[in-house]
């Protein structure tokens, strides 16, 4: 039991950690992109277009 | 009889089809009905044939009454929307809202007159309390979240809905769905975990309407004319993935035969609390949160005639809620048999919360910066706004009670019922106002609504309303929880639990009161809705020509 409990607290501690801040550091960069702006910018307007 | 004088025409595959499973259902489903032992499940049957037998009748129906095979899909170079499905799961949610919000007021009542019980099975609180969790978060929440999101979908990707008989097929189903449950409940059929009380059989039900539902969703989205995926379709889709994942693991359940509404789960144990609350906690995350956030992403805008104040901050708190929410279920399992590093993880990503749902709050909140004055002209905007600063309290309470130490105090208390309402009037239900009062001008063709006027005595009414609630819940709940722990200075329990229940009388029937003023506000929105579809005011133009012209200023 123990060391079972020692693995997955181990594995959540190390690769966990690291897999959640690439996660997270991998949207931030997809949403300040600076090429991405422009067609950011173009979506929040888009539901305000009529058709 | 020329083919063209008759509108008499020949069915469609898809038709034929339909029909043949509906038909198909009716025999086995009379059988099931005859040989049962439960007259419940017997009743379940026969609702079941009358459901088929009906969409039997309204799928023939097409064929005579002129309606064409398939619908195209632009007219005029325009996009040939499908509001049929929207405006019933429209009329629908307000119906279940009010039938919601009366169920609400009855057992507010009865917890503070238990003598309403009646002492009668079918009215007492335990089969009571299930109808209205269910009534306001599936019947009201799931019809709302139906309806905008099928009108949302179609708008931002500038396409018809995908599918001819099945968006029709997904809100009715949804609604046949919500009738077996709440049925059921009063009947005394129910597997006993909350928020996922229906039996193996609506469940299974649930799964066929629900699966449909993604594939319409996503088969518009696929056929989109818009580049991008705008971002409240992100958050539906994520919203209509996450629930069928957690219906689906939380009822894995063995029926004890065909002839019986009873099942038993897979799971035991700690591991079935884990798994019901994980997917409970998920509810509250996906249901209550994520679909509604992608109505704010879509109705505050519309309304404020304004983008979103950020549409980057829009992907990070999408991608942030989605990924933490997930592993915030144990914060409802604290101190009990679930491992205590289980206990702590949940804890951790609940207090993390709180980042992405304020960024979400203050990303809606924003929307309006140069356009205050609005909220003092506009009650339908400030309702949105109201829902959002509500939003923001209940994300900052719920981090708080889930820390261990504090759950301590507020766990098994009316506390946890203050929290619930203070999100689910204030959050769930005003943004649901707020984006049903844009719906149904939009949708019947009408100018403006029948009465701002009303919306405000709307907005006021309810408001004192959920003050009156959430804060008899706080402190009824506080006192509670610190009555149950206090000691004598021998060490013994100086309350005995009847002095706590006799404690808390007055704040029931201020919640009761708080409930009644609820029920009346919605009350006097369904009046205001029903006058601006009677009243003569005819949009001059369809919405969709209407051209606004404050964009340039807001970008
Ligand atoms: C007129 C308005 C309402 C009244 C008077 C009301 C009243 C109540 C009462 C008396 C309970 C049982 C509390 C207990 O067992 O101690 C309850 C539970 C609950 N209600 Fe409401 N309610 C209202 C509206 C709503 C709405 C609009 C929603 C959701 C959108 C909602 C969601 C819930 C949930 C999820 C629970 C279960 C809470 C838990 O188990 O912790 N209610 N409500
Ligand atoms: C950051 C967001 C949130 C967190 C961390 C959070 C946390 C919590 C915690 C710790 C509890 C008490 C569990 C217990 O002691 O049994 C709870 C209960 C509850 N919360 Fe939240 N909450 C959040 C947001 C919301 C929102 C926005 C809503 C509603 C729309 C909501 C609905 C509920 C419901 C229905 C329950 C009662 C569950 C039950 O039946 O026992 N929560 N929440």
């Amino acid at each position: 039991m123990q060391t079972t409990y020692h693995w997955l607290a181990g594995f959540a501690q190390s690769a966990g950690l690291l897999y959640f801040v690439g996660v997270f550091l991998g949207v931030c960069a997809y949403a300040f992109w600076p090429k991405n702006r422009a067609r950011f910018e173009e979506a929040a307007l888009s539901p305000l277009r009529e058709d | 009889m020329t083919a063209k004088a008759s509108p008499v025409r020949q069915a469609t595959v898809g038709e034929l089809i339909g029909m043949l499973i509906a038909a198909a259902c009716v025999l086995p489903l009379i059988v099931i009905a005859a040989l049962t032992e439960n007259s419940g499940y017997a009743f379940h049957a026969m609702l079941g044939v009358v459901a088929a037998l009906v969409g039997v009748v309204l799928i023939a129906n097409r064929c005579f009454d002129g309606s064409v095979a398939v619908e195209p899909q632009e007219i005029g170079g325009k996009p040939n929307y499908n509001f049929g499905p929207v405006k019933f799961a429209t009329v629908a949610a307000m119906f279940w809202g009010i039938a919601g919000f009366t169920v609400g007021l009855i057992i507010a009542l009865q917890l503070a007159f238990p003598d309403l019980n009646f002492d009668l099975p079918w009215t007492n609180f335990g089969r009571m309390r299930p109808l209205h969790t269910s009534a306001v978060v599936f019947a009201f929440g799931g019809n709302v979240l139906i309806s905008t999101s099928f009108y949302v979908v179609q708008r931002t990707c500038r396409a018809r809905l995908a599918g001819v008989l099945s968006p029709w097929f997904v809100v009715l189903g949804y609604n046949l769905f919500i009738v077996i449950a709440g049925t059921g409940y009063l009947l005394g059929i129910t597997q006993s975990k909350e928020y996922a009380e229906p039996e193996w059989y609506a469940d299974l039900w649930l799964t066929i309407v629900w699966v449909v539902y993604l594939l319409v969703f996503l088969g518009t989205v696929m056929k989109r004319k818009e580049p991008h995926i705008y971002v409240a379709n992100w958050f539906y889709l994520g919203f209509i993935l996450t629930i069928a994942v957690l219906h689906i693991g939380n009822n894995v359940a063995i029926p004890v035969s065909i002839l019986s509404p009873k099942s038993f789960g897979l799971w035991s144990g700690v591991q079935d609390a884990m798994f019901q609350w994980w997917y409970g906690h998920n509810a509250v995350g996906f249901f209550l949160t994520a679909g509604f956030l992608a109505i704010v992403y879509y109705f505050v805008p519309k309304r404020a005639e304004r983008p979103i104040y950020s549409y980057r901050l829009s992907i990070i708190h999408f991608w942030a809620l989605i990924f933490i929410y997930i592993w915030a279920g144990p914060h409802h399992l604290h101190y009990t048999a679930l491992p205590d590093w289980a206990q702590t993880l949940g804890m951790t990503f609940s207090i993390m919360l709180w980042m992405p749902s304020w960024g979400g709050m203050i990303n809606g909140i924003m929307t309006l910066s140069g356009a205050w004055d609005r909220l003092r002209t506009d009650p339908v905007l400030r309702m949105m706004v109201v829902s959002l600063a509500f939003y923001g309290m209940s994300t900052f309470e719920g981090p708080l009670m889930s820390i261990k130490a504090v759950n301590g105090l507020s766990h098994y208390t009316d506390w946890t019922i203050g929290h619930v309402h203070s999100g689910a009037l204030g959050w769930v239900a005003y943004i649901s106002f707020g984006a049903i009062y844009c719906l149904v001008p939009w949708l019947w063709n009408r100018k403006q609504l029948y009465s701002l006027k009303l919306v405000s005595w709307h907005f006021w009414v309810s408001t004192l309303g959920i003050v009156l609630y959430i804060s008899a819940m706080w402190v009824s709940g506080i006192l509670q929880g610190l009555m149950w722990r206090a000691y004598t200075s021998l060490g013994f329990l100086e309350y005995s639990f009847i002095e706590t229940v006799a404690a808390m009388h007055p704040f029931y029937v201020i919640r009761a009161m708080g409930g009644a003023l609820f029920l009346i506000g919605a009350l006097i929105m369904a009046f205001n809705l029903w006058m601006t579809v009677r009243s003569e005011s005819v949009a001059a133009m369809p919405r969709s020509d209407e051209t606004q012209a404050p964009l340039a200023a807001a970008v």
